[in-house]
């Protein structure tokens, strides 16, 4: 059985007098360690495809079966265990609590699992380790490049050593040559740490990256391919093109 | 418990981002404790000072006064009648089994002189049972005794006030007085007693024997004859029974029938006080109730906040939502820091309150009493404002949708 598996899933937004199909049947299934980009234009259901397999959200009809459990009928609560437990957001917009210091943001998947305090600082300062920040534990986001906040953010996803990674836009706040840099460590982690990694991107030279895209296109899937050839030919290819547009 | 301290911790970190904000929210709550506090103080420090001026009258007391006369259909007021007589008072004393002491009395104003020194002022003629009725020991030397009264001796007991005039810092006791020209003998001091309710010197006082002054001072007419008499009686719940008794009592020795008025009042003083003390504990549970109000708009100040800060903190709310922050976990959050709000403010408040007492009765002159009781009662008030008023912002929080959270901005 696949990690990631939805069966014909259908989500309706109910705003006020009119309903709005976001998404209209879409059947997908994600191996363990895949690396799959999510693309489309706005309004295509990709986010709203990412915010069901986030359990952010709830099907109107389907199923959604994450690591053998069907999360179709989960309450609140339990949803949050399960983005606790199994799950890893980074956003385009970092997201991270901008009171508190890097190591802090890094610790709060712990604390919501009830691990003791004084547990949680040296498993968070081996997650930024993990992602090239040693040293930067006590710094505030205000005081971190965009890059950096991002890396930290990648470590608050892998704090918990969740199996996925949901990355929404990961570089869309980046500037390219840090948004390669992000890329490569998305990509390191995929293949060392077999973490599943699916991306939203709209950058085909950041789709570049993943090794399975999946389009979609007013709520439906409309293509679904293996990337063809070795990562570096196609994000060699892919940067070439984006440069002679 | 680790956690709880944590998530305290986080509170007041969060609260110390809108600094000023959390003050003003918390002067609320400090001036709302701080009025209680201070409210309370001054109404039990009332309530307090009657109290005490109820027993320097002595409790569970009757006093039977001389009826009126009618003299060619001019009323004469109470007291005018001699019916009265020390005679009447032992009977009482012997006859009534509800009444523990019976203290005649027979008074006039006289002068008072000591060496070449003089101070005129009340004097009593009674029995010693009379300070028993009005709970009044001796400080020093002693009382005199049932014999001194049967055999009419010259001696007294002065009061602080006409010690302190006519002796100064020299001991009276075993000196002689001369009252009217006649020597008394000083056999003891009797101990401050201080004002009395309606502000009187309860210690500008002599005490003789009755039958000394009816002998010698202010005698009538009518031999034995007393101006009251002050009973107690042996518990408040045997006061009417004692009234009672006292009563047929009296109208049997003077010979009253059915038909007549009788000759002589009770009144009793326990009751008329214990309406005073009433009014006063009353008149602090008023304070203590205007008092709450401002608490209770301290908490409301509280919600108001809390409200605005769920609103600023939304995206916060949905990051903590989407690492896998519970219901649960985002209402401890923000009841903590509502807790937290009104802990500080209620502590605060509580060392205002104290002080304000403190400048009230230095200023105003009230007396003040601060009970354990108002702290814990205006601690625990202020807990359960921070509660109550933080659980509708931590509840709007705690059921935010993380998708709408996480986009807000």
């Amino acid at each position: 059985m696949a990690l990631i598996e939805v069966h014909e899933i259908v989500k309706i937004y109910d705003v006020g007098e009119i309903k709005v199909k976001a998404l209209d049947g879409v059947s997908v299934s994600i191996e363990k360690k895949e690396f799959v980009a999510v693309m489309g234009p706005s309004g295509s259901g990709k986010s709203t495809f990412m915010n069901l397999l986030g359990c952010l959200d709830k099907p109107t009809a389907g199923h959604y079966i994450l690591d053998g459990q069907d999360v179709g009928g989960l309450d609140r609560d339990a949803l949050a265990e399960i983005r606790n437990r199994k799950l890893g957001f980074v956003f385009q917009g970092f997201n991270l609590l901008s009171r508190v210091t890097a190591l802090e943001n890094v610790e709060l998947p712990l604390l919501y699992d009830g691990v003791q305090p004084r547990q949680r600082a040296p498993l968070a300062a081996v997650a930024l380790r993990n992602v090239g920040l040693a040293g930067r534990e006590s710094h505030h986001p205000n005081q971190l490049s965009g890059g950096e906040q991002q890396r930290v953010a990648i470590a608050r996803a892998l704090v918990k050593g969740a199996p996925i990674i949901l990355a929404d836009e990961p570089t869309g706040n980046l500037d390219t040559k840090t948004s390669v840099e992000i890329m490569e460590l998305l990509v390191k982690l995929n293949e060392e740490s077999d973490i599943t990694l699916v991306l939203v991107t709209h950058e085909p030279d950041i789709a570049a990256f993943a090794g399975r895209i999946i389009r979609f296109r007013d709520g439906r899937v409309v293509s679904d391919e293996k990337a063809v050839g070795t990562r570096a030919e196609r994000t060699t290819f892919a940067w070439a093109k984006e440069v002679s547009r | 418990m680790i956690n709880l301290i944590w998530t305290l911790k986080i509170a007041v970190k969060a609260l110390q981002a809108n600094k000023m904000r959390s003050a003003l929210t918390m002067l609320g709550i400090i001036i709302g404790v701080g009025a209680v506090i201070a409210m309370l103080a001054v109404g039990t420090g009332a309530s307090q000072r009657i109290s005490a001026q109820i027993q320097s009258i002595g409790s569970n007391l009757l006093i039977i006064m001389p009826g009126s006369t009618t003299s060619g259909g001019v009323r004469m007021g109470a007291g005018t009648q001699p019916t009265l007589t020390l005679a009447d008072a032992e009977a009482i004393k012997r006859e009534c089994p509800t009444v523990a002491y019976v203290g005649p009395s027979l008074s006039g104003v006289a002068q008072v002189v000591y060496g070449h020194t003089n101070w005129s002022t009340g004097i009593q003629g009674t029995t010693p049972d009379m300070l028993a009725v009005r709970n009044w020991p001796v400080s020093s030397g002693r009382a005199f005794t049932e014999q001194d009264v049967k055999s009419a001796t010259k001696v007294c007991l002065l009061g602080q006030t006409v010690v302190d005039n006519l002796f100064g810092s020299e001991n009276p006791v075993g000196q002689v007085v001369r009252i009217k020209n006649i020597p008394f003998k000083i056999l003891g001091v009797l101990a401050v007693k201080g004002q009395s309710a309606v502000g009187q010197d309860q210690d500008d006082t002599v005490y003789i024997p009755v039958t000394t002054a009816q002998k010698r001072l202010f005698g009538t007419s009518f031999p034995g004859m007393v101006r009251t008499i002050m009973v107690e009686a042996r518990s408040l719940e045997e006061m009417d029974a004692a009234e009672q008794q006292i009563t047929s009592l009296l109208r049997q020795r003077h010979h009253l029938g059915q038909k007549q008025d009788s000759d002589f009042s009770i009144r009793n003083l326990t009751q008329f006080m214990e309406a005073a003390e009433q009014s006063a504990r009353v008149m602090t549970l008023l304070l203590g109730a205007i008092a709450s109000v401002s608490l209770l708009v301290g908490g409301i100040g509280i919600m108001n906040i809390m409200l605005v800060s769920v609103t600023e903190r939304t995206r916060e709310i949905g990051i903590r939502m989407a690492v896998g922050a519970k219901t649960r976990a985002i209402r401890t959050q923000f009841i903590a820091e509502a807790l937290t709000l009104s802990m500080i403010g209620g502590i605060t408040g509580i060392v205002a309150g104290v002080a304000v007492s403190k400048i009230i009765s230095a200023v105003a002159g009230w007396s003040t009493v601060i009970s354990a009781f108002s702290i814990v009662l205006a601690f625990g008030f202020s807990a359960i404002v921070g509660i109550f008023f933080g659980y509708y912002p931590a509840y709007k929080a705690s059921l935010l949708d993380p998708i709408l959270a996480l986009r807000y901005e």
